[in-house]
């Protein structure tokens, strides 16, 4: 049953703030926002559910990375995305450790570099501090909590094609387009 | 270069309020209602239907109403109000061969299995205008049920290996709705094309042919009409489920092929399906659709308007036609003002020249 | 409503549920408001929602298959204060039609299936009814061939 509870009470209205937010993440990366607007079920947090919703619908293959059937059977209710392996995936969801290695996930062609996967990372912690971040959409630098750098430097490095990310904990999100350079702190 | 400007205002209020006068025409006359649009202008509901993409008799019949009869125009309202519905997801692909058909005819075999059957056709009548008003017609005499399944008539000349076979395939298809059209272009998606193509424009297209330009010796194998049920996998039932009923016309023609460098003296088939009763476009879709196939059966090109997927598929479709067409009324002063500039420095230059 | 509340122990055939939920798909609203006019309590897992389907066909009628165009439907999820969950999917672009077709399907997996299951068939014979007078009408315009003349020397 809880696969069918959980989603958006008013999917056009929650669609639409939740939207807001994450393109507003987006726009500025390194920044932490609130966004949980869906419940899904245990062991996914708010956040990366409701990233879920906002990005997933029956034309978007998502990876699920960490097969859950709960997990499973909540996202075929309420995105009706198909489930598919990495190199399918329009947007994949997981730990961080199950989503790696990253060359795995398409990266988009040098015509295409929208035809490229984002990543929904559950993560334990997420916090402004650690690696500096700069590039575009951030006024001087911004630090946040990153689970490693050398893959975000190596995914910066294919611009324009590359990988996009959304990391989420609990109730937050913080977004690391590949427009930005990651540094040790 | 763009300049922003404003005003007007007013006189764009103006302009629709009269549009609404203009359209509801003398208000002696009682209102059209969409119900009466759908049941009594059903074919061109139908063609609203077909090139706006989108199956519901309902707002076809609203947007004709609303468009004063310009069926470009309704087409054109469709697919704006079609933007804004989220998918649901994917049919099942529909079986042709479980349709309940309405009409039937093949022009190829006379005693076809189940029967030519006219259904409500134009065909035979002797279209004179009938001012007496179409009187209401006799009831139809009953005559027995047409079996569950029809078989297509193409599977005849399969059965003897006379036409070129169709090979079962599973391939995912390619949909012009979510991505832009890249040629070459495969036969799934220029069919998608051709289904939601504009029928003046096929229908010109697909007469040249015939004419000589691209010339592919068709005969109607088989048309038919009718309604199929549409069947969609639902996820968090795990099993497939009607989710409603669309009417279909589907024409498969059978072409006379004197075999190529790769390919053995056969018939080839050339296929068009589209929404609504709407046969004319369907004999139109098959047949363009077959001289779009010249390649792949090692034909010849003939250079043919017909044979040349990148003009055929880049202006089939009506709306994307109209708003390019339309748009140079809209203001281009700046633009204009440039042009006007340029001639006269010309005309400067040339009379300082003579000078 | 309590999330964890357990699906009925026997659930219904899916054969019989999918006949009934494809009935229902393709019914027109106020006909099946007179199977079921009043709903019974319940709440909404997915409120009504109006989307289209992309309808597939193949080429040549058995090869790839390929997008002919969309359709309207609309969905909706429902449970009954039992803890019994209905889906509804209709043709079309009504709310109510949809949640009243979830609702149904709902009830049909309950004892209210003994009253509702006749009307559903009484729904399902005039809609057999329609399509057989339709097929009648197609039939009395089949063409029957009279030889005139062989061309045949004698």
């Amino acid at each position: 049953m809880t696969a069918l509870t959980g989603g958006f009470a008013d999917p056009a209205i929650q669609s639409a703030q939740g939207f807001r937010v994450l393109m507003q993440a987006m726009a500025r990366p390194g920044t932490i926002h609130d966004l949980a607007l869906a419940v899904p079920p245990a062991p996914l947090g708010r956040a990366a559910g409701t990233v879920a919703l906002l990005l997933a619908d029956p034309t978007t293959p998502l990876h699920l990375a960490q097969g859950h059937d709960a997990i499973r059977d909540w996202l075929a209710f309420h995105a009706g995305c198909p489930l598919v392996g990495p190199d399918r995936a329009a947007l994949a969801l997981g730990r961080w450790d199950d989503l790696l290695p990253l060359d795995r996930f398409a990266i988009g062609l040098p015509d295409y570099p929208d035809r490229s996967a984002t990543l929904i990372v559950a993560l334990d912690r997420l916090e402004a501090q650690g690696a500096r971040l700069t590039g575009p959409g951030i006024r001087d630098q911004v630090s946040l909590s990153l689970p490693d750098i050398a893959p975000f430097r190596a995914n910066r490095a294919l611009f324009p094609m590359g990988l996009d990310f959304i990391l989420t904990c609990g109730d937050r999100i913080a977004c690391l387009p590949r427009s930005t350079v990651v540094e040790d702190a | 270069m763009y300049v922003a400007v404003k005003g007007g205002e007013r006189a764009i209020a103006n302009a629709h309020a009269w549009l609404a006068e203009e359209r509801r025409g003398d208000p002696a006359e009682p209102l059209l209602s969409v119900a009466q649009i759908r049941e009594q202008m059903a074919l061109a509901v139908n063609r609203v239907m077909a090139e706006g993409s989108l199956y519901d008799p309902d707002l076809a019949a609203l947007a004709i109403r609303q468009a004063r009869g310009d069926l470009i125009e309704a087409v054109f309202l469709i697919r704006a109000y079609r933007t804004t519905l989220p998918r649901l997801g994917s049919s099942v692909p529909v079986d042709t061969g479980a349709m309940a058909v309405d009409r039937r005819v093949s022009a190829t075999f006379k005693d076809l299995p189940g029967g030519q059957v006219l259904g409500p056709t134009f065909d035979y009548t002797h279209r004179l205008l009938d001012f007496a008003e179409a009187a209401a017609m006799d009831p139809a005499p009953l005559g027995t049920p047409g079996p569950a399944r029809v078989p297509h008539v193409t599977a005849i000349l399969d059965r003897d290996g006379l036409i070129e076979p169709v090979a079962p395939d599973d391939t995912p298809a390619p949909d012009l709705t979510r991505e832009p059209l890249e040629l070459p272009a495969s036969r799934a998606l220029r069919l998608q094309a051709l289904a939601r193509g504009d029928e003046g424009f096929l229908l010109s297209l697909a007469y040249s042919t015939q004419r000589g330009y691209g010339r592919t010796h068709a005969f109607v194998g088989e048309l038919r009409i009718g309604r199929v049920p549409v069947e969609m996998e639902i996820p968090e039932l795990g099993f497939a489920i009607q989710i409603g009923e669309i009417e279909l016309s589907e024409c498969e023609t059978v072409n006379q092929f004197k075999g190529s460098r790769t390919e053995p003296a056969q018939f080839t088939r050339g296929y068009g399906l589209v929404l609504g009763q709407s046969e004319r476009k369907a004999i139109a879709v098959s047949l363009v659709d077959r001289a779009l196939r010249w390649q792949e059966l090692g034909e010849d090109d003939s250079g043919a308007p017909a044979q040349d997927a990148e003009f055929v598929l880049s202006h089939c479709d009506n709306i994307q036609a109209t708003g390019f067409l339309e748009h140079i009324k809209l203001p281009h002063y700046v633009d204009f003002q440039a042009e006007l500039e340029l001639v006269r420095r010309l005309r400067q230059e040339a009379n300082e020249a003579a000078s | 409503m309590d999330p964890r509340r357990k699906m009925p122990a026997k659930a219904p055939p899916p054969n019989e549920r999918r006949d009934w939920l494809s009935l229902m798909a393709r019914s027109a609203p106020d006909r099946l408001a007179r199977v079921l006019p009043d709903l019974p309590d319940h709440d909404l897992l997915r409120a009504p929602e109006t989307g289209n389907v992309m309808v597939q066909g193949r080429v040549s009628a058995t090869g790839a298959p390929f997008n002919i165009a969309e359709m309207t439907v609309t969905r909706c999820s429902v449970v009954l204060s039992c803890g019994t969950v209905g889906h509804g999917h209709v043709q079309g672009r009504s709310r109510s039609h949809a949640r009243r077709a979830a609702v149904i399907d709902a009830l049909m997996q309950t004892g209210a299936a003994a009253t509702l299951t006749p009307q559903l068939r009484a729904m399902e014979a005039e809609a057999q009814a329609a399509t057989t007078e339709r097929a009648a009408k197609a039939a009395a315009t089949r063409v029957e061939f009279f030889t005139l003349q062989r061309g045949e020397d004698t």
